[in-house]
C-alpha cells in the first residue's frame, strides 16, 4: 500500500511540476489561441518583449477571448496570470468589477484610436471593425445589410462564433442588439436556420470556413487583406453593411495578484511600442493603435471601411450581457 | 464493528466525500438559484428536451438493430471470422469515444467516404455534422455492437431441448421468433436499453462535439457551457441535479434488469435449430452481419487509413504529443489502480454481507450505489472539486489530479460488474475449505483470491484504464497546454480542423489504448487463463 501510496505522490509530481524551476522570471501571459499559433503575433512579441525584460514569457492559451473573462473568474485570486491579453470594451467593465484587475498607470492619451480611451485599467493593442466575410467565388449575391443577411437563403450557411466564449461572437450579438433592439430575439429566430454551426472560437469558425464548409463567417474587414498578402488570393471579401459595422477594441490588462507587477507594467508598457504593434497589421490581422513605421501594407487599401461604426459603452454591455446572452440562448434553442 | 465492514465503508466515505464534497463546492460557490426561471426557461427545457430525445432515438437505433444481428450471430455459430467479428464488437466499448468521433467524421462527414461516393454516382451530397444524425449515428456506433453482446447469451440459454422440439412441430423462423426467442429477450430487453439510454442520455463527448449551437445540447454539455462559457456555477449544480433526477429514476427502474444479462458471451454450442439451413434465413444473417460488421468496422478502417496516411512523421516528432501520451497513460493507470481497490473494498463488504451475514439487501444497496455514479455528471464532480480547491491552491495544475480523482470514481461501476461475479463464486466455492484449512488474510489472499481472481482483476483494471485513458470530460475543463492529455489534444487539433494532424493522433491514441489495454489484461490477468 506504501508503495501505491508513493507511486500516486510521484504521479502528482510528475504531473503538477509542469513550470519547472527557471532562473529567469516568468511572465504568463493569458490570451486566446489564434494570438499564440505560429502565424499569430505571440511569437514575435514574445521574443521582442525578451529581448530586454531579463524574463520569459509563457502563453496560456484559451479558446478565445470572452473564455479569459471565464477562466479567469473560475481561478479567482489564484491564478496564475499575470498579464491577460485579448478581452475588448464589451467585457472591461465586468472584468474590472471582478477586482481582479490592477490600474496600468499609463498616459494612453496619444493612440491612435476611433474612441477617446480613458479605461484605467486596460491597456488597448489593436481594432477592428467585425463582418461577414464571404466566398464570392461561392456567394453571388453576398448581403449589403444585417437585413439582408437575415432574409437571406437559409441554405448559404453562415458560421458564428458563441457570444459566451467568443469576442467576436460576442461582437455580433451586440452588433444584432444594437440595430434591432426589443426584437433581436425576432432577428435571431429568423437568422437561426442560415447558421451551420456555432463555434467556441474564432479559430474553429474561421478554419472551417477557409476548408469549405460554408460561405460566409463572422470575421473582420481586415480579414481578407490575409489572403491577399498570404495566399495572394481576392476570392475572400468583407461585406459592407448599410447599418454600420460594430467595432472592436481588443485590450490587455495585469492582474491585481500577479507576482511580477513591475514586469506586467513593463508589458503593458511595450505593448504600445513598435515591438509589439509592427507586426499586429500582418499577424493578427487588425488595425494597430500607434501609426506604424511604414504605414500599413498595401493590402489595407483595398479594405472596405465601415459606413458607420457601432459600440455599445462598456458599463451597458455589463449591465445587460447575462440577459442578452439568455435571450440568444433562447432564441437559437427554439 | 466487525473489520469485514470497514473496507466497503471506507469506499462508499470516499464516494461521498468526493461526490458530496462536489455538490457542497458548487452550490457554496453559485451565486444563489432562481430556480422558477432555470424551469421556465426555454433554453432549459429545449436541452432537457433534446437530450431525451436523443437518448430515445439513439437507444432505438441501437438496440432494435442489435436484437436481429445478435440473432444471426446466434443463429450461425461457425463461420469464418465469428471469433473476429465478437473480438470487432467489443472494441467500441473500450475504443477512446474521441476517436471513434474521428473515424465517423471520415466516414460520414461533409467530405467523407459516403458523401464522396454518392458525388461520383452523381448523387447530392448531405450535413451531416451540427445534426441529429451525427449524434445518433455515433451513438449507435458505440452502443449497437454493445447491445448485441449483451443480448447473445439469450441464446445461450435456451436448451437444445427446445429446439428439437421446435423442430418436431414444424415452427418457421417467424414462429421461433414469436414463441422461444423474444420471450426470453423481452425480458433482459428493458436493462439493456436502460442502459445504453443511460450512456446516451450522459453522452458528453460526442455532443460537444457533433452538436453545434444551443440548440443541439444535451445536459452534461450544457453543464460545461454553463462552467466554461459563463462561469455561471449555480446553473451547473441545477442542470446536475435535473440530470442525476431524471437518468437516477429512469435506471433506479432499469437497474435489476441489467444485474440479469451477464456481460461475457457464453461459448455454450446451440443444439441445431430448425431454420437453421433454409436459404431465406441465411442470405438475411449474411445480410444482416455483413452490414453490421461494416457499420462498425468503416469508421475504425477510417481511423487506421488516415492515420497511416497523414503526417506520420511530423506528428511524432512533436513533443507535445509524446507529453500528452505519457499524461494519458499516468492518468490511466493511477485512476484504474484507484478505481480497482475502491471496488475491491466494496466487494469485499458486500460478499461478506450476502454470503457470510445473509443480508443480500444491504449488500445490492451497496452495489447498487456503484452503479448509480454512472448518472452523477463528471463535470461536476470535476467542478465541485474545483471550487473547494481554489482557496487552497492552485488548482489548475492539479487539473489532472481531479480527472484521476474523477475517472476513478466514474470507473467504479465498471470493476464492480467485472469483479462482482468472480468474487462472489470465490467465496461460495472456497469459503468452507479455506475455514476448515485455517486459510485466512494474508494467506488466503495469495493462495487462493489471486490465482483464482487475477484474470478479472487484469480484466477489471485494464477496463478501468482503457475507459480513463480516452476520457474527454473533466480534462475539457480544466485542461491548459500543461496538462493537456492525448484525447484533449486530439479534440483541439479536430475542433482547429486539423484533420490530417488529428488522424495520426487519433491512430496513435486508438493503439496506446489498446495496447495498455491488453497489456494490463495479459500482464495481470496471465496467459492462458481461459
Amino acid at each position: 500500500m506504501r508503495k501505491f501510496l508513493g507511486a500516486i505522490g510521484a504521479v502528482v509530481a510528475l504531473l503538477s511540476g509542469a513550470a519547472g524551476a527557471a532562473d529567469k522570471p516568468v511572465l504568463t501571459v493569458y490570451t486566446y489561441s489564434s494570438f499564440t499559433a505560429d502565424w499569430g503575433p505571440g511569437p514575435a512579441v514574445k521574443k521582442a518583449f525578451e529581448a530586454n525584460c531579463a524574463c520569459e514569457v509563457a502563453y496560456v492559451a484559451v479558446d478565445d477571448g470572452a473564455a479569459l473573462l471565464s477562466r479567469l473568474q473560475l481561478e479567482g485570486k489564484s491564478t496564475k496570470a499575470d498579464i491577460v491579453l485579448g478581452l475588448d470594451t464589451n467585457l472591461t467593465s465586468e472584468a474590472t468589477k471582478t477586482g481582479l484587475f490592477a490600474p496600468h498607470g499609463m498616459d494612453l492619451t496619444g493612440l491612435k484610436l476611433p474612441i477617446a480611451w480613458n479605461d484605467p485599467v486596460f491597456v488597448p493593442f489593436d481594432y477592428g471593425y467585425f463582418a461577414i466575410v464571404y466566398d464570392k467565388t461561392k456567394l453571388a449575391k453576398p448581403p449589403a445589410s444585417l437585413a439582408d443577411l437575415i432574409d437571406g437563403d437559409p441554405a448559404q450557411k453562415l458560421l458564428l462564433e458563441d457570444p459566451r466564449t467568443s469576442t467576436p461572437g460576442l461582437g455580433f450579438m451586440l452588433w444584432i442588439k444594437q440595430i434591432y433592439g426589443d426584437k433581436a430575439a425576432a432577428a435571431w429566430a429568423k437568422l437561426k436556420p442560415r447558421v451551420l454551426t456555432v463555434s467556441k472560437s474564432w479559430d474553429e469558425a474561421y478554419s472551417l470556413f477557409t476548408k469549405g464548409e460554408a460561405p460566409m463567417v463572422l470575421s473582420y474587414t481586415t480579414s481578407p487583406a490575409y489572403h491577399i498578402m498570404e495566399e495572394k488570393t481576392d476570392k475572400y471579401v468583407a461585406a459592407r453593411f448599410a447599418e454600420g459595422q460594430y467595432m472592436q477594441v481588443e485590450v490587455a490588462g495585469r492582474t491585481a495578484n500577479s507576482t511580477h507587477a513591475d514586469l506586467a507594467k513593463k508589458f503593458l508598457a511595450f505593448m504600445v511600442t513598435s515591438g509589439f504593434q509592427d507586426p499586429i497589421p500582418t499577424t493578427n490581422w487588425m488595425y494597430p493603435v500607434i501609426a506604424p513605421a511604414g504605414g500599413l501594407p498595401p493590402a489595407y487599401d483595398t479594405l472596405v471601411q465601415p459606413t458607420k461604426a457601432l459600440l455599445f459603452a462598456p458599463d451597458d454591455v455589463a449591465a445587460h450581457r447575462k440577459a442578452w446572452i439568455d435571450e440568444w440562448l433562447q432564441a437559437m434553442s427554439q | 464493528m466487525n473489520s469485514r465492514l470497514a473496507p466497503g465503508i471506507l469506499t462508499l466515505a470516499v464516494l461521498g466525500l468526493v461526490i458530496g464534497g462536489a455538490f457542497l463546492g458548487l452550490v457554496r460557490a453559485a451565486d444563489g438559484f432562481d430556480i422558477g426561471a432555470f424551469l421556465h426557461s426555454a433554453y432549459t427545457q429545449r436541452v432537457v428536451a433534446f437530450t431525451i430525445g436523443q437518448a430515445l432515438l439513439s437507444t432505438l437505433l441501437s438496440v432494435a438493430p442489435a436484437i436481429p444481428v445478435a440473432r444471426a450471430l446466434a443463429r450461425r455459430q461457425a463461420f469464418p471470422g465469428r471469433r473476429l467479428l465478437l473480438r470487432l464488437f467489443g472494441l467500441p466499448l473500450v475504443l477512446p469515444v474521441i476517436v471513434g468521433i474521428f473515424g465517423i467524421v471520415v466516414v460520414y462527414g461533409q467530405s467523407g467516404w459516403i458523401n464522396r461516393g454518392m458525388a461520383v454516382m452523381g448523387g447530392q451530397g448531405w450535413q451531416f455534422l451540427y445534426s441529429l444524425p451525427g449524434i445518433l449515428i455515433a451513438h449507435a456506433f458505440f452502443n449497437l455492437p454493445l447491445a448485441t453482446r449483451l443480448l447473445l447469451p439469450v441464446w445461450g440459454a435456451i436448451p437444445g431441448e427446445t429446439w428439437r422440439l421446435a423442430t418436431q412441430l414444424g415452427m418457421n423462423s417467424r414462429q421461433l421468433f414469436r414463441l422461444i426467442e423474444w420471450p426470453l429477450i423481452r425480458q433482459v430487453l428493458p436493462g439493456i436499453a436502460g442502459l445504453v439510454f443511460m450512456l446516451c442520455f450522459t453522452s458528453f463527448a460526442i455532443v460537444l462535439t457533433l452538436g453545434g449551437g444551443p440548440a443541439n445540447s444535451t445536459i452534461e454539455v450544457a453543464i460545461y457551457q454553463a462552467v466554461r462559457f459563463e462561469f455561471d456555477l449555480g446553473k451547473a449544480v441545477q442542470f446536475a441535479v435535473l440530470q442525476v433526477l431524471i437518468c437516477g429514476l429512469l435506471v433506479g427502474v432499469g437497474q435489476r434488469f441489467v444485474r440479469a444479462a451477464p456481460v461475457a458471451a457464453t461459448a455454450q454450442r446451440a443444439q441445431d435449430r430448425p431454420d437453421v439451413a433454409d436459404l431465406g434465413s441465411r442470405l438475411m444473417d449474411a445480410v444482416l452481419l455483413a452490414a453490421a460488421a461494416a457499420f462498425v468496422l468503416l469508421p475504425l478502417a477510417a481511423v487506421v487509413r488516415d492515420g497511416v496516411a497523414g503526417p506520420v512523421r511530423r506528428v511524432l516528432a512533436d513533443p507535445s504529443l509524446w507529453a500528452a501520451a505519457g499524461r494519458s497513460v499516468a492518468v490511466a493507470v493511477t485512476a484504474g489502480v484507484l478505481a480497482l481497490f475502491l471496488g475491491w473494498g466494496l466487494l469485499l463488504t458486500s460478499r461478506d454481507l450476502r454470503l457470510r451475514r445473509y443480508r443480500p439487501g444491504p449488500a445490492t444497496a451497496l452495489e447498487t450505489m456503484a452503479a448509480l455514479v454512472l448518472v452523477v455528471p463528471p463535470l461536476v464532480i470535476g467542478t465541485g472539486l474545483f471550487a473547494i480547491l481554489v482557496p487552497i491552491s492552485d488548482v489548475f495544475s492539479i487539473g489532472l489530479v481531479l480527472v484521476i480523482v474523477v475517472n476513478a470514481v466514474m470507473g467504479l461501476p465498471y470493476v464492480v460488474r467485472t469483479l462482482g461475479p468472480p468474487m462472489m463464486q470465490v467465496a461460495e466455492q472456497h469459503d468452507r475449505l479455506c475455514a476448515s484449512l485455517g486459510v485466512a488474510g494474508w494467506n488466503r489472499l495469495r493462495l487462493v483470491e489471486w490465482p483464482l481472481l487475477r484474470r478479472a482483476i487484469g480484466a477489471a483494471l485494464a477496463l478501468a484504464a482503457a475507459l480513463s485513458i480516452g476520457d474527454l470530460g473533466v480534462i475539457a475543463l480544466f485542461g491548459t497546454q500543461d496538462t493537456q492529455t492525448l484525447p484533449l489534444l486530439l479534440y483541439n487539433r479536430m475542433a482547429a480542423y486539423q484533420l490530417d494532424a488529428a488522424a495520426v493522433t487519433a491512430l496513435v491514441l486508438a493503439v496506446l489504448c489498446l495496447g495498455l489495454f491488453v497489456t494490463i489484461e495479459r500482464g495481470i490477468g496471465g496467459h492462458g487463463q481461459r
